[in-house]
């Protein structure tokens, strides 16, 4: 399990909404840029990890039920994608890590994998 | 109840609207979480398919005390080899469509693993049907 705060704190990332969430604990994490097979899960409490900046990882996101969203690369949230994952309370993280390298440490730091 | 969902082909920032405003229904209907979510990945995925193939489409949703029915019809290209779509790998996308994290040819065998019937008809250069059955157990 990993806190929200503490990921965020050691990936030296920003919260971009959902900044009410961040006491939460996550339990697994899905590194994926290909939204085919983050539809394919059906873990709960996961954190998405992703380079892939559209309105199309937001709403598999919200299909998935998943509330929590890391960009990696360095990729920008837009406004569009913004608003739609706080209609839907999906907390949107930002971090300027390589997706190897945001993985690596939050596997350090407990994360499980899905498989 | 039923509710139809117009589709529109070809437009990426409206894929998934349909879908959001299901599970939006299911939601306020205290349906089962797990059955909400097999339930609108399957619509999700055919919106998205709709969106990336056909001209346009809709997506018609019956909710019965016992279970959830949907079609989702389109006017489009068709498919010309149903059995060959259903395989795991096979797809016809194009680049756009993988641009926005689709197009592994993943999206009809995860319709069939979140359905409990999954009916497709297709006819080539006039258009698909796909037909899902999801109980409230």
């Amino acid at each position: 399990m990993v806190k929200v705060a503490d990921l965020v704190d050691k990936l030296n990332a920003s919260v971009i909404c959902g900044k009410d969430d961040l006491n939460q604990d996550i339990s697994f994490g899905f590194a994926s840029d290909l939204m085919s097979d983050v539809l394919t899960l059906d873990t709960d409490n996961l954190l998405l990890i992703t380079g892939l900046n559209n309105l199309q990882t937001i709403r598999t996101s919200e299909m998935s039920d998943i509330s929590y969203i890391l960009f990696v690369r360095d990729k920008k949230v837009s406004q569009e994608m913004k608003d739609l994952a706080c209609e839907n309370n999906i907390t949107l993280i930002e971090c300027s890590y390589s997706m190897f390298k945001a993985c690596s440490i939050l596997c350090e730091m407990g994360l499980e994998p899905v498989y | 109840m039923v509710f139809t969902f117009c589709i529109e082909g070809g437009n990426f920032s409206k894929a998934g609207s349909a879908s959001s405003e299901v599970k939006k229904i299911l939601k306020q209907l205290n349906v089962d979480s797990k059955i909400i979510k097999r339930t609108v990945v399957s619509l999700y995925e055919a919106e998205v398919n709709v969106v990336a193939h056909a001209f346009d489409g809709d997506m018609i949703v019956e909710i019965f005390p016992d279970k959830i029915a949907v079609r989702i019809e389109d006017k489009g290209p068709g498919i010309p080899d149903i059995d060959k779509a259903m395989e795991k790998g096979f797809s016809t996308a194009t680049p756009k469509v993988r641009e926005m994290g689709f197009g592994a040819g993943m999206g009809l065998p995860n319709i069939k693993k979140n359905s409990d019937e999954m009916n497709i008809s297709s006819k080539v250069n006039v258009g698909t049907k796909l037909e899902i059955v999801n109980y409230l157990k």
